[in-house]
């Protein structure tokens, strides 16, 4: 059952990404990329991660394509920037993108994998819950980087406040 | 339990299509969907060890990717 649903999940997965790299126009890309962000989002609820699966479906589904949207929709690019690419620079690039494949798959066949185990099994996530878990791991031991992601994200609204209007 | 490196695989496979969409296509817009979805497979290998590892780690690390691809993407 869950190899069958990580079949489907990853089989969609992949098309989808296949869709955002091959398909011409950048508005059809947007939505092979929705597609790829919410069967991800699947496949981490079946890795027991049900707030990130959460989160992506918001931040990535909701925002960022939507996002990516407006920004076609807007500006409509519509021809491709600049020259193609030559031939030989297409093949080029994905024998190297093909010849990394083919390193990380041999590390992963033949490494093991490595770290030691954690205290978060999956009986103990069900009892706590998952969102429980993750705010009381966020807010102790990785308090720092918390604060500072809020200070990214505030640089983020200055910055696009400052961008949009020229003069304040 | 599916092993993990079916998962490992699978992302491997995306980031792959990812490095081929940004090196292959000139439009800047599909370049940047092909950067979030190298982003993406990272999350997903992340997500991968903190399951099999039974650590929370990676999630939080995913949680924090997430941020910063929110931020670049919204300047």
């Amino acid at each position: 059952m869950e190899l069958a649903l990580f079949v489907i999940l990853a089989v969609i997965a992949v098309i989808a990404a296949a869709g955002v790299v091959l398909s011409k126009k950048a508005a059809t890309s947007a939505l092979f990329l929705l597609l790829n962000f919410c069967t991800l989002a699947g496949l981490y609820i079946l890795l027991n991660a049900q707030f990130i699966a959460v989160a992506q479906v918001i931040i990535y589904a909701g925002a960022i394509v939507v996002l990516f949207l407006f920004v076609v929709m807007l500006l409509s690019p519509g021809k491709e920037e600049g020259k193609d690419r030559t031939p030989y620079a297409k093949i080029f690039a994905v024998f190297l993108a093909v010849l990394m494949l083919v390193e990380v798959g041999y590390v992963v066949f033949t490494g093991v994998l490595g770290g030691t185990s954690g205290q978060y099994t999956p009986e103990k996530m069900a009892e706590v819950g998952n969102v429980q878990a993750i705010g009381q791991v966020l807010f102790t031991d990785f308090l720092l980087p918390f604060e500072l992601a809020s200070v990214l994200l505030l640089v983020g609204i200055v910055g696009a406040v400052v961008l949009a209007k020229r003069e304040l | 339990m599916i092993p993990s490196s079916y998962y490992l695989i699978l992302s491997a496979v995306l980031f792959t299509i990812g490095v081929i969409g940004v090196l292959v296509r000139r439009n800047a817009i599909v370049v940047f969907m092909c950067i979030e979805m190298m982003l993406n497979a990272v999350n997903l290998t992340f997500i991968t060890f903190s399951r099999y590892l039974n650590s929370l780690d990676g999630q939080i690390f995913v949680f924090l990717v997430m941020t910063v691809a929110a931020a670049t993407r919204s300047t």
